[in-house]
Protein backbone atom coordinates (compact mmCIF):
# COMPACT_ATOMS: atom_id res chain seq x y z
CA UNK A 1 0.00 0.00 0.00
CA UNK A 2 1.19 3.62 -0.53
CA UNK A 3 0.82 6.90 1.79
CA UNK A 4 -2.91 7.44 0.70
CA UNK A 5 -3.63 4.22 0.88
CA UNK A 6 -2.52 3.75 4.75
CA UNK A 7 -4.41 6.77 5.78
CA UNK A 8 -7.84 6.54 4.15
CA UNK A 9 -7.99 2.72 4.52
CA UNK A 10 -6.88 1.57 7.70
CA UNK A 11 -8.71 1.58 10.86
CA UNK A 12 -5.47 3.93 12.52
CA UNK A 13 -4.66 6.13 9.05
CA UNK A 14 -8.35 7.28 9.57
CA UNK A 15 -7.98 7.56 12.89
CA UNK A 16 -5.66 10.12 12.35
CA UNK A 17 -7.49 11.59 9.58
CA UNK A 18 -9.84 12.20 12.20
CA UNK A 19 -7.44 13.75 14.73
CA UNK A 20 -6.04 16.23 12.71
CA UNK A 21 -8.83 17.19 11.13
CA UNK A 22 -10.56 17.45 14.27
CA UNK A 23 -7.17 19.72 15.00
CA UNK A 24 -8.12 22.44 12.59
CA UNK A 25 -11.93 22.76 13.60
CA UNK A 26 -10.65 22.89 17.00
CA UNK A 27 -8.33 26.26 15.32
CA UNK A 28 -11.04 27.31 13.45
CA UNK A 29 -13.90 27.44 16.21
CA UNK A 30 -11.40 28.91 18.80
CA UNK A 31 -10.22 31.46 15.88
CA UNK A 32 -13.89 32.35 15.33
CA UNK A 33 -14.80 32.54 19.18
CA UNK A 34 -12.12 34.92 19.84
CA UNK A 35 -13.30 36.92 16.46
CA UNK A 36 -17.08 37.12 17.63
CA UNK A 37 -16.36 38.24 21.69
CA UNK A 38 -15.44 41.60 20.00
CA UNK A 39 -18.93 42.01 19.88
CA UNK A 40 -18.51 43.29 23.72
CA UNK A 41 -16.83 46.19 22.03
CA UNK A 42 -17.78 48.89 20.28
CA UNK A 43 -20.05 47.56 17.22
CA UNK A 44 -16.74 49.04 14.63
CA UNK A 45 -14.84 46.18 16.01
CA UNK A 46 -16.74 43.16 14.90
CA UNK A 47 -18.32 44.90 11.94
CA UNK A 48 -14.32 46.07 10.78
CA UNK A 49 -13.58 42.15 11.31
CA UNK A 50 -16.26 41.41 9.18
CA UNK A 51 -15.43 44.06 6.72
CA UNK A 52 -11.76 42.94 7.11
CA UNK A 53 -12.13 38.98 6.46
CA UNK A 54 -14.44 39.76 3.32
CA UNK A 55 -11.66 41.84 1.83
CA UNK A 56 -9.51 38.78 2.13
CA UNK A 57 -11.22 37.52 -0.92
CA UNK A 58 -9.37 34.92 -2.74
CA UNK A 59 -7.95 34.00 0.92
CA UNK A 60 -10.78 33.56 2.86
CA UNK A 61 -12.08 30.77 0.17
CA UNK A 62 -8.81 29.39 0.79
CA UNK A 63 -9.40 29.25 4.51
CA UNK A 64 -12.65 27.95 4.22
CA UNK A 65 -12.33 25.08 1.54
CA UNK A 66 -9.77 24.34 4.49
CA UNK A 67 -12.60 24.35 6.58
CA UNK A 68 -15.19 22.28 4.65
CA UNK A 69 -12.47 20.08 3.68
CA UNK A 70 -12.05 19.10 7.17
CA UNK A 71 -15.17 18.62 8.09
CA UNK A 72 -15.82 16.21 5.44
CA UNK A 73 -13.15 14.70 6.54
CA UNK A 74 -13.71 14.11 9.96
CA UNK A 75 -17.68 13.00 9.46
CA UNK A 76 -16.62 10.67 6.66
CA UNK A 77 -14.01 8.92 9.09
CA UNK A 78 -16.11 9.03 11.41
CA UNK A 79 -18.89 7.62 10.15
CA UNK A 80 -16.86 4.72 8.32
CA UNK A 81 -15.41 3.95 11.54
CA UNK A 82 -18.44 3.53 13.01
CA UNK A 83 -20.32 1.13 10.99
CA UNK A 84 -17.48 -1.25 11.12
CA UNK A 85 -17.36 -1.14 15.13
CA UNK A 86 -20.90 -2.04 14.91
CA UNK A 87 -19.83 -5.04 12.59
CA UNK A 88 -17.40 -5.78 14.64
CA UNK A 89 -19.14 -6.58 17.53
CA UNK A 90 -21.93 -8.61 15.60
CA UNK A 91 -24.47 -9.44 18.26
CA UNK A 92 -24.38 -7.58 21.55
CA UNK A 93 -24.08 -8.62 24.68
CA UNK A 94 -26.96 -9.12 26.98
CA UNK A 95 -25.51 -7.70 30.08
CA UNK A 96 -23.95 -4.38 29.20
CA UNK A 97 -21.49 -3.11 31.58
CA UNK A 98 -18.86 -0.01 30.89
CA UNK A 99 -15.88 -0.19 33.27
CA UNK A 100 -14.49 3.09 32.77
CA UNK A 101 -15.48 4.67 28.94
CA UNK A 102 -16.44 8.40 30.22
CA UNK A 103 -19.67 9.98 29.08
CA UNK A 104 -18.07 12.18 26.70
CA UNK A 105 -16.41 9.57 24.85
CA UNK A 106 -19.47 7.31 24.67
CA UNK A 107 -21.48 10.00 23.36
CA UNK A 108 -19.12 11.40 20.31
CA UNK A 109 -21.67 10.25 17.51
CA UNK A 110 -24.45 12.05 19.01
CA UNK A 111 -22.71 15.23 20.12
CA UNK A 112 -21.04 15.01 16.71
CA UNK A 113 -24.16 14.58 14.32
CA UNK A 114 -26.16 17.37 16.13
CA UNK A 115 -22.87 19.96 16.20
CA UNK A 116 -23.53 19.47 12.14
CA UNK A 117 -27.04 20.09 12.54
CA UNK A 118 -25.88 23.10 14.27
CA UNK A 119 -23.17 23.73 11.87
CA UNK A 120 -25.45 23.93 8.94
CA UNK A 121 -28.26 26.27 10.26
CA UNK A 122 -25.28 28.51 12.02
CA UNK A 123 -24.37 28.96 8.30
CA UNK A 124 -28.04 29.25 7.20
CA UNK A 125 -28.48 32.12 9.95
CA UNK A 126 -25.19 34.18 9.79
CA UNK A 127 -23.38 33.40 6.32
CA UNK A 128 -26.48 33.17 3.47
CA UNK A 129 -29.57 34.33 5.19
CA UNK A 130 -32.09 31.59 5.07
CA UNK A 131 -32.80 31.73 8.69
CA UNK A 132 -34.72 35.51 10.12
CA UNK A 133 -33.73 36.78 6.73
CA UNK A 134 -35.20 39.70 7.94
CA UNK A 135 -32.47 40.79 10.09
CA UNK A 136 -29.77 39.17 7.97
CA UNK A 137 -26.76 41.71 7.12
CA UNK A 138 -27.22 42.09 3.69
CA UNK A 139 -31.04 43.30 4.37
CA UNK A 140 -30.18 45.51 7.30
CA UNK A 141 -29.27 49.23 6.99
CA UNK A 142 -25.41 49.42 6.03
CA UNK A 143 -23.22 50.53 8.70
CA UNK A 144 -20.33 53.49 8.48
CA UNK A 145 -17.26 52.60 10.36
CA UNK A 146 -17.02 55.12 13.37
CA UNK A 147 -13.22 54.33 13.61
CA UNK A 148 -9.95 52.56 12.34
CA UNK A 149 -10.38 48.63 12.41
CA UNK A 150 -6.55 47.62 12.84
CA UNK A 151 -5.03 44.03 12.40
CA UNK A 152 -2.00 43.65 14.52
CA UNK A 153 -1.26 47.29 14.07
CA UNK A 154 -2.40 48.06 10.33
CA UNK A 155 -5.35 49.66 9.81
CA UNK A 156 -7.52 46.96 8.04
CA UNK A 157 -10.23 48.84 7.69
CA UNK A 158 -11.04 53.44 7.78
CA UNK A 159 -12.22 55.68 9.72
CA UNK A 160 -15.45 56.40 7.73
CA UNK A 161 -15.82 53.33 5.30
CA UNK A 162 -19.62 53.21 4.08
CA UNK A 163 -21.60 50.59 3.06
CA UNK A 164 -20.50 47.91 5.53
CA UNK A 165 -22.35 45.11 6.73
CA UNK A 166 -23.87 45.32 9.71
CA UNK A 167 -22.79 42.27 11.71
CA UNK A 168 -23.67 43.66 14.85
CA UNK A 169 -27.14 44.08 14.64
CA UNK A 170 -27.55 40.98 13.09
CA UNK A 171 -26.43 38.73 15.84
CA UNK A 172 -28.14 40.74 18.37
CA UNK A 173 -31.29 40.94 16.54
CA UNK A 174 -30.86 37.43 15.65
CA UNK A 175 -30.28 36.36 19.73
CA UNK A 176 -32.83 38.26 21.12
CA UNK A 177 -35.07 35.00 19.61
CA UNK A 178 -35.10 33.17 22.84
CA UNK A 179 -35.42 30.24 21.06
CA UNK A 180 -32.29 30.95 18.67
CA UNK A 181 -30.51 31.60 21.60
CA UNK A 182 -31.38 28.38 23.40
CA UNK A 183 -29.87 26.41 20.20
CA UNK A 184 -26.96 27.74 19.99
CA UNK A 185 -26.30 27.75 23.77
CA UNK A 186 -27.14 24.21 23.74
CA UNK A 187 -25.04 22.90 20.32
CA UNK A 188 -22.08 24.70 22.00
CA UNK A 189 -22.64 23.00 24.95
CA UNK A 190 -22.77 19.53 22.90
CA UNK A 191 -19.78 20.67 21.17
CA UNK A 192 -17.89 21.34 24.25
CA UNK A 193 -18.59 17.73 24.91
CA UNK A 194 -17.35 16.25 22.14
CA UNK A 195 -14.20 18.03 22.84
CA UNK A 196 -13.51 17.35 25.70
CA UNK A 197 -13.19 13.54 24.62
CA UNK A 198 -11.67 14.95 21.13
CA UNK A 199 -8.79 16.86 22.97
CA UNK A 200 -7.83 13.98 24.93
CA UNK A 201 -8.51 11.19 21.83
CA UNK A 202 -6.38 13.24 19.38
CA UNK A 203 -2.91 13.24 21.68
CA UNK A 204 -3.42 9.45 21.77
CA UNK A 205 -4.37 9.04 18.44
CA UNK A 206 -1.12 10.81 17.05
CA UNK A 207 1.03 8.98 19.87
CA UNK A 208 1.83 11.65 21.78
CA UNK A 209 0.77 10.62 25.06
CA UNK A 210 1.20 8.42 28.16
CA UNK A 211 0.79 8.03 32.02
CA UNK A 212 2.66 10.26 32.34
CA UNK A 213 1.34 13.01 30.59
CA UNK A 214 -2.75 12.07 30.94
CA UNK A 215 -3.65 13.64 33.73
CA UNK A 216 -1.93 16.87 32.76
CA UNK A 217 -3.52 16.63 29.35
CA UNK A 218 -6.87 15.94 30.77
CA UNK A 219 -6.80 19.11 32.69
CA UNK A 220 -6.14 21.26 29.69
CA UNK A 221 -9.15 19.77 27.87
CA UNK A 222 -11.12 20.10 30.97
CA UNK A 223 -10.02 23.50 30.89
CA UNK A 224 -9.86 24.78 27.63
CA UNK A 225 -13.53 23.26 26.95
CA UNK A 226 -15.07 25.21 30.24
CA UNK A 227 -13.29 28.30 28.52
CA UNK A 228 -15.15 27.70 25.11
CA UNK A 229 -18.50 26.95 26.38
CA UNK A 230 -18.57 30.02 28.79
CA UNK A 231 -17.28 32.15 25.99
CA UNK A 232 -19.72 31.05 23.56
CA UNK A 233 -22.60 30.97 26.20
CA UNK A 234 -21.74 34.85 27.16
CA UNK A 235 -23.16 36.53 23.27
CA UNK A 236 -27.01 34.96 23.54
CA UNK A 237 -26.62 35.39 27.22
CA UNK A 238 -25.83 39.09 27.28
CA UNK A 239 -28.42 39.70 24.46
CA UNK A 240 -31.15 38.10 26.39
CA UNK A 241 -29.94 39.85 29.27
CA UNK A 242 -30.28 42.95 27.61
CA UNK A 243 -26.87 44.11 28.46
CA UNK A 244 -25.95 43.93 24.70
CA UNK A 245 -28.85 46.20 22.85
CA UNK A 246 -28.94 47.11 18.99
CA UNK A 247 -28.25 50.43 17.97
CA UNK A 248 -31.29 52.33 17.55
CA UNK A 249 -31.44 53.43 14.00
CA UNK A 250 -31.53 49.84 12.40
CA UNK A 251 -33.96 48.36 14.62
CA UNK A 252 -36.26 50.80 13.62
CA UNK A 253 -35.73 49.70 9.83
CA UNK A 254 -35.70 46.02 10.92
CA UNK A 255 -39.19 46.70 12.25
CA UNK A 256 -39.96 48.57 9.40
CA UNK A 257 -39.58 45.53 6.90
CA UNK B 1 -10.99 -12.96 61.62
CA UNK B 2 -11.89 -14.59 58.43
CA UNK B 3 -13.91 -12.80 56.79
CA UNK B 4 -17.53 -14.03 56.13
CA UNK B 5 -17.80 -13.93 52.29
CA UNK B 6 -14.59 -16.89 52.53
CA UNK B 7 -16.60 -19.11 55.09
CA UNK B 8 -20.33 -19.07 54.56
CA UNK B 9 -21.68 -21.28 51.59
CA UNK B 10 -23.44 -19.70 48.79
CA UNK B 11 -26.10 -20.34 46.42
CA UNK B 12 -26.40 -18.82 42.66
CA UNK B 13 -28.18 -18.36 40.12
CA UNK B 14 -26.40 -18.93 36.52
CA UNK B 15 -27.62 -17.43 33.34
CA UNK B 16 -25.47 -19.00 30.64
CA UNK B 17 -25.34 -18.58 26.38
CA UNK B 18 -25.91 -22.18 25.41
CA UNK B 19 -25.75 -22.03 22.16
CA UNK B 20 -25.13 -25.56 19.97
CA UNK B 21 -22.62 -24.64 17.71
CA UNK B 22 -21.09 -22.18 14.72
CA UNK B 23 -23.84 -20.04 13.19
CA UNK B 24 -26.30 -21.81 15.07
CA UNK B 25 -29.16 -19.34 16.80
CA UNK B 26 -28.04 -18.73 20.86
CA UNK B 27 -29.93 -17.81 23.81
CA UNK B 28 -29.52 -17.64 27.94
CA UNK B 29 -30.53 -20.49 29.89
CA UNK B 30 -30.39 -20.19 34.04
CA UNK B 31 -29.27 -22.84 35.90
CA UNK B 32 -29.11 -22.55 39.68
CA UNK B 33 -26.54 -23.78 41.66
CA UNK B 34 -26.55 -24.38 45.49
CA UNK B 35 -24.31 -24.25 48.38
CA UNK B 36 -20.90 -23.52 46.46
CA UNK B 37 -18.08 -23.34 49.03
CA UNK B 38 -17.14 -19.49 48.22
CA UNK B 39 -13.20 -20.31 47.93
CA UNK B 40 -13.80 -22.61 44.87
CA UNK B 41 -12.91 -20.82 41.67
CA UNK B 42 -15.32 -19.80 38.64
CA UNK B 43 -14.11 -22.73 37.00
CA UNK B 44 -14.27 -25.05 39.61
CA UNK B 45 -17.97 -24.02 39.91
CA UNK B 46 -18.67 -24.50 36.30
CA UNK B 47 -17.24 -28.02 36.67
CA UNK B 48 -19.88 -28.74 39.50
CA UNK B 49 -23.06 -27.41 37.55
CA UNK B 50 -21.55 -29.37 34.73
CA UNK B 51 -21.17 -32.79 36.72
CA UNK B 52 -24.88 -31.99 37.91
CA UNK B 53 -26.11 -31.35 34.11
CA UNK B 54 -24.48 -34.88 33.20
CA UNK B 55 -26.28 -36.54 35.97
CA UNK B 56 -29.31 -34.93 34.63
CA UNK B 57 -28.57 -36.33 31.17
CA UNK B 58 -28.19 -32.45 29.66
CA UNK B 59 -25.30 -31.13 27.97
CA UNK B 60 -22.62 -29.68 29.71
CA UNK B 61 -21.75 -25.81 29.08
CA UNK B 62 -18.71 -25.37 27.12
CA UNK B 63 -15.88 -23.75 28.17
CA UNK B 64 -12.47 -22.88 27.62
CA UNK B 65 -9.43 -23.24 30.13
CA UNK B 66 -5.96 -24.80 30.22
CA UNK B 67 -3.69 -23.47 32.83
CA UNK B 68 -6.38 -22.35 35.24
CA UNK B 69 -3.31 -19.93 37.11
CA UNK B 70 -3.86 -17.07 34.75
CA UNK B 71 -0.70 -17.44 32.29
CA UNK B 72 -2.25 -19.42 29.08
CA UNK B 73 -4.96 -17.10 27.66
CA UNK B 74 -7.34 -19.68 26.93
CA UNK B 75 -9.84 -19.04 29.59
CA UNK B 76 -12.76 -16.45 28.60
CA UNK B 77 -16.07 -15.98 29.66
CA UNK B 78 -17.74 -12.73 30.04
CA UNK B 79 -19.20 -12.45 33.19
CA UNK B 80 -21.62 -9.68 34.38
CA UNK B 81 -20.79 -7.73 31.13
CA UNK B 82 -17.04 -7.58 31.75
CA UNK B 83 -14.44 -9.54 30.38
CA UNK B 84 -12.43 -12.31 32.60
CA UNK B 85 -15.24 -11.26 35.54
CA UNK B 86 -15.01 -8.87 38.78
CA UNK B 87 -11.76 -7.88 39.81
CA UNK B 88 -8.65 -6.36 38.48
CA UNK B 89 -5.95 -7.85 36.86
CA UNK B 90 -6.83 -11.36 36.55
CA UNK B 91 -8.52 -13.95 33.83
CA UNK B 92 -11.16 -15.80 34.59
CA UNK B 93 -9.79 -18.53 35.92
CA UNK B 94 -8.47 -16.81 38.73
CA UNK B 95 -12.07 -15.48 39.70
CA UNK B 96 -13.54 -16.78 43.10
CA UNK B 97 -16.53 -17.35 44.15
CA UNK B 98 -16.44 -15.11 47.08
CA UNK B 99 -16.22 -12.11 44.79
CA UNK B 100 -20.34 -13.01 44.17
CA UNK B 101 -23.00 -12.71 47.09
CA UNK B 102 -25.37 -15.33 48.23
CA UNK B 103 -28.38 -15.04 45.62
CA UNK B 104 -26.80 -12.88 42.71
CA UNK B 105 -27.79 -13.60 39.44
CA UNK B 106 -24.42 -13.74 37.42
CA UNK B 107 -25.03 -13.84 33.67
CA UNK B 108 -22.10 -15.20 31.65
CA UNK B 109 -21.58 -14.86 27.96
CA UNK B 110 -18.92 -15.87 25.62
CA UNK B 111 -16.15 -13.28 24.53
CA UNK B 112 -18.54 -11.35 21.89
CA UNK B 113 -16.62 -10.11 18.44
CA UNK B 114 -17.39 -11.20 14.78
CA UNK B 115 -13.78 -11.98 14.44
CA UNK B 116 -13.67 -14.44 17.29
CA UNK B 117 -16.80 -16.43 15.93
CA UNK B 118 -18.53 -18.61 18.40
CA UNK B 119 -17.70 -22.63 18.21
CA UNK B 120 -19.81 -23.81 21.09
CA UNK B 121 -21.67 -21.86 24.08
CA UNK B 122 -18.59 -20.27 25.69
CA UNK B 123 -16.04 -21.13 23.30
CA UNK B 124 -14.96 -18.59 20.64
CA UNK B 125 -12.54 -19.10 18.17
CA UNK B 126 -9.59 -16.79 18.71
CA UNK B 127 -7.22 -17.90 15.70
CA UNK B 128 -7.66 -14.56 14.59
CA UNK B 129 -5.00 -13.29 16.60
CA UNK B 130 -2.55 -16.13 15.48
CA UNK B 131 -3.07 -14.50 11.85
CA UNK B 132 -1.97 -11.29 13.21
CA UNK B 133 0.99 -12.91 15.20
CA UNK B 134 2.10 -14.69 11.70
CA UNK B 135 1.65 -11.15 9.68
CA UNK B 136 4.81 -10.14 11.67
CA UNK B 137 5.03 -11.00 15.61
CA UNK B 138 7.92 -12.51 15.29
CA UNK B 139 12.07 -11.74 14.17
CA UNK B 140 13.82 -13.43 11.59
CA UNK B 141 16.67 -15.17 12.84
CA UNK B 142 19.24 -17.51 12.12
CA UNK B 143 17.99 -20.93 13.84
CA UNK B 144 21.17 -22.91 15.62
CA UNK B 145 22.50 -23.03 19.04
CA UNK B 146 21.28 -20.11 20.96
CA UNK B 147 23.19 -17.06 20.96
CA UNK B 148 25.39 -15.84 23.75
CA UNK B 149 23.61 -14.38 26.86
CA UNK B 150 23.87 -10.82 26.52
CA UNK B 151 25.38 -10.97 23.07
CA UNK B 152 23.47 -8.11 22.19
CA UNK B 153 23.15 -5.84 24.74
CA UNK B 154 19.80 -3.73 26.12
CA UNK B 155 19.40 -0.87 28.32
CA UNK B 156 17.52 -2.14 31.15
CA UNK B 157 14.40 0.41 31.06
CA UNK B 158 14.03 -0.70 27.19
CA UNK B 159 13.99 -4.43 28.52
CA UNK B 160 11.73 -4.08 31.41
CA UNK B 161 8.84 -2.29 28.60
CA UNK B 162 9.46 -5.14 26.73
CA UNK B 163 8.37 -7.16 29.34
CA UNK B 164 5.51 -5.32 30.18
CA UNK B 165 4.02 -5.92 26.79
CA UNK B 166 5.54 -9.36 26.35
CA UNK B 167 3.10 -10.02 29.62
CA UNK B 168 0.06 -10.31 26.71
CA UNK B 169 -1.02 -14.07 27.49
CA UNK B 170 -3.25 -13.52 24.32
CA UNK B 171 -6.56 -14.14 25.71
CA UNK B 172 -8.32 -11.62 24.10
CA UNK B 173 -10.43 -9.83 26.60
CA UNK B 174 -9.27 -6.27 25.33
CA UNK B 175 -11.43 -7.43 22.33
CA UNK B 176 -14.45 -8.53 24.27
CA UNK B 177 -14.24 -5.24 26.53
CA UNK B 178 -13.70 -3.01 23.60
CA UNK B 179 -17.16 -0.85 23.18
CA UNK B 180 -16.07 -1.38 19.12
CA UNK B 181 -14.31 -5.14 18.82
CA UNK B 182 -11.35 -3.79 18.62
CA UNK B 183 -7.51 -5.78 18.73
CA UNK B 184 -5.56 -2.43 19.29
CA UNK B 185 -4.16 -3.25 23.01
CA UNK B 186 -3.39 -7.04 21.57
CA UNK B 187 -1.11 -5.64 18.71
CA UNK B 188 -0.17 -2.83 20.65
CA UNK B 189 1.54 -5.54 22.90
CA UNK B 190 3.18 -7.49 20.05
CA UNK B 191 4.68 -4.14 18.02
CA UNK B 192 5.99 -2.63 20.83
CA UNK B 193 7.26 -6.17 22.81
CA UNK B 194 9.48 -6.69 19.72
CA UNK B 195 9.74 -3.02 18.27
CA UNK B 196 11.66 -2.23 21.65
CA UNK B 197 14.49 -4.72 21.33
CA UNK B 198 17.32 -4.24 19.42
CA UNK B 199 16.51 -7.64 17.98
CA UNK B 200 13.16 -6.25 16.60
CA UNK B 201 14.18 -3.17 14.91
CA UNK B 202 15.18 -4.87 11.23
CA UNK B 203 11.75 -5.82 10.90
CA UNK B 204 10.29 -3.17 12.86
CA UNK B 205 7.98 -0.55 10.00
CA UNK B 206 6.85 -3.96 7.85
CA UNK B 207 6.28 -5.28 11.24
CA UNK B 208 3.51 -2.49 12.52
CA UNK B 209 2.23 -1.86 8.74
CA UNK B 210 1.65 -5.72 8.16
CA UNK B 211 -0.07 -6.85 11.94
CA UNK B 212 -2.07 -3.63 11.54
CA UNK B 213 -3.52 -4.22 8.31
CA UNK B 214 -4.41 -8.23 9.20
CA UNK B 215 -6.12 -6.64 11.98
CA UNK B 216 -8.22 -4.25 9.78
CA UNK B 217 -8.55 -7.30 7.23
CA UNK B 218 -10.15 -9.85 10.36
CA UNK B 219 -12.93 -7.56 10.73
CA UNK B 220 -11.21 -6.07 14.23
CA UNK B 221 -12.91 -2.66 15.35
CA UNK B 222 -11.69 0.55 15.00
CA UNK B 223 -10.09 2.14 18.49
CA UNK B 224 -12.22 5.27 20.01
CA UNK B 225 -9.77 5.59 22.89
CA UNK B 226 -11.89 4.97 25.60
CA UNK B 227 -9.47 2.38 27.10
CA UNK B 228 -12.35 -0.58 28.17
CA UNK B 229 -9.55 -2.65 27.09
CA UNK B 230 -6.52 -1.75 29.71
CA UNK B 231 -8.96 -1.59 32.35
CA UNK B 232 -10.33 -5.65 31.56
CA UNK B 233 -6.54 -6.89 30.97
CA UNK B 234 -5.94 -9.63 32.98
CA UNK B 235 -1.81 -8.63 32.77
CA UNK B 236 -2.99 -4.48 32.95
CA UNK B 237 -1.38 -4.23 29.38
CA UNK B 238 -1.40 -0.25 29.10
CA UNK B 239 -2.88 1.63 26.51
CA UNK B 240 0.18 3.83 26.08
CA UNK B 241 1.13 0.73 24.23
CA UNK B 242 -1.67 1.64 21.84
CA UNK B 243 -0.25 5.12 21.50
CA UNK B 244 3.41 3.88 20.98
CA UNK B 245 1.45 1.96 18.23
CA UNK B 246 0.02 4.85 16.51
CA UNK B 247 2.72 6.82 16.75
CA UNK B 248 4.94 4.27 15.12
CA UNK B 249 2.44 3.55 12.25
CA UNK B 250 2.28 6.94 11.73
CA UNK B 251 6.20 6.77 11.15
CA UNK B 252 6.60 3.53 9.35
CA UNK B 253 4.09 4.98 6.62
CA UNK B 254 5.83 8.17 6.13
CA UNK B 255 9.47 6.09 6.33
CA UNK B 256 8.22 3.58 3.82
CA UNK B 257 6.65 6.61 1.47
CA UNK B 258 10.20 8.00 1.37
CA UNK B 259 12.53 5.34 1.22
CA UNK B 260 15.10 5.20 -1.32
CA UNK B 261 14.81 2.14 -3.97
CA UNK B 262 17.54 -0.14 -3.75
CA UNK B 263 19.86 -0.17 -7.02
CA UNK B 264 19.19 -3.61 -7.75
CA UNK B 265 22.96 -3.69 -8.72
CA UNK B 266 23.13 -7.30 -6.48
CA UNK B 267 26.22 -6.26 -4.32
CA UNK B 268 28.11 -8.60 -2.07
CA UNK B 269 31.14 -10.04 -3.58
CA UNK B 270 29.34 -11.58 -7.16
C1 LIG C 1 -16.64 21.94 14.81
C2 LIG C 1 -16.84 20.68 14.75
C3 LIG C 1 -15.98 19.56 15.31
C4 LIG C 1 -14.78 19.58 15.99
C5 LIG C 1 -13.95 20.77 16.37
C6 LIG C 1 -14.44 18.18 16.26
C7 LIG C 1 -13.29 17.76 16.92
C8 LIG C 1 -12.94 16.43 17.14
C9 LIG C 1 -11.70 15.96 17.66
C10 LIG C 1 -10.52 16.83 18.05
C11 LIG C 1 -11.76 14.60 17.73
C12 LIG C 1 -10.68 13.65 18.23
C13 LIG C 1 -9.99 12.91 17.10
C14 LIG C 1 -9.47 11.57 17.51
O1 LIG C 1 -8.36 11.48 18.02
O2 LIG C 1 -10.17 10.59 17.31
C15 LIG C 1 -13.04 14.20 17.28
C16 LIG C 1 -13.47 12.91 17.23
C17 LIG C 1 -14.68 12.52 16.72
N1 LIG C 1 -15.63 13.33 16.13
FE1 LIG C 1 -15.52 15.34 15.97
N2 LIG C 1 -15.42 17.36 15.79
C18 LIG C 1 -16.38 18.17 15.18
C19 LIG C 1 -17.52 17.76 14.56
C20 LIG C 1 -17.92 16.45 14.45
C21 LIG C 1 -19.08 16.05 13.74
C22 LIG C 1 -20.02 16.96 12.97
C23 LIG C 1 -19.16 14.71 13.88
C24 LIG C 1 -20.28 13.92 13.27
C25 LIG C 1 -20.30 12.69 13.15
C26 LIG C 1 -18.05 14.26 14.69
C27 LIG C 1 -17.81 12.95 15.11
C28 LIG C 1 -16.68 12.53 15.76
C29 LIG C 1 -16.42 11.17 16.16
C30 LIG C 1 -17.33 9.98 15.97
C31 LIG C 1 -15.15 11.16 16.75
C32 LIG C 1 -14.40 9.94 17.23
C33 LIG C 1 -14.43 9.84 18.67
C34 LIG C 1 -13.57 8.76 19.21
O3 LIG C 1 -12.60 8.34 18.58
O4 LIG C 1 -13.91 8.35 20.31
N3 LIG C 1 -17.31 15.35 15.02
N4 LIG C 1 -13.76 15.34 16.91
S1 LIG D 1 -3.60 -7.17 25.78
FE1 LIG D 1 -4.38 -8.03 27.74
S2 LIG D 1 -6.56 -8.43 27.28
FE2 LIG D 1 -5.56 -8.17 25.29
S3 LIG D 1 -4.98 -10.23 24.64
FE3 LIG D 1 -3.19 -9.40 25.73
S4 LIG D 1 -3.47 -10.09 27.85
FE4 LIG D 1 -5.47 -10.37 26.86
S1 LIG E 1 -7.06 -20.93 31.96
FE1 LIG E 1 -5.07 -20.19 31.46
S2 LIG E 1 -5.33 -18.07 31.79
FE2 LIG E 1 -7.21 -18.84 32.52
Amino acid sequence: MNLVGYLFCSSIGRKIIMAVTGLILIGFVAGHLVGNLQIFQEPDHINGYGQFLHSLGALLWVARLVIIASVVLHIWAATALTLENKKARGTDYGFKHTIQATLASRAMRWTGYIVLAFLLYHLAHFTVGLAQTGTFKENLPHYTMGSDYRVAGFVAVKAGTPEVLDVYNMVVLGFQNPIVSLFYIIAVGLLSVHLLHGIDSLFQTLGLRNAKWSAGLHKIAVVLCLVYFLGNLAIPGAVLAGKLQPRAASVAAAHAK
Amino acid sequence: MVAENTTKNLSITLRVWRQAGPNQPGKFVDYQSKDLNPNMSFLEMLDVVNDELTLKGEEPIAFAHDCREGICGTCSCTINGKAHGPGKGIATCQVYMRAFRDGDVITVEPFRATAFPIVKDLITDRSAFDKIQQAGGFITARTGSAPDANALPVPKPDADLAMDAAACIGCGACVAACKNASAMLFVAAKVSHLGLLPQGQAERDQRVLAMVSTMDALGFGNCTNQYECSAACPKLITHDFIARMNRDYLGATLRSAFKPAPLGTGGGAG
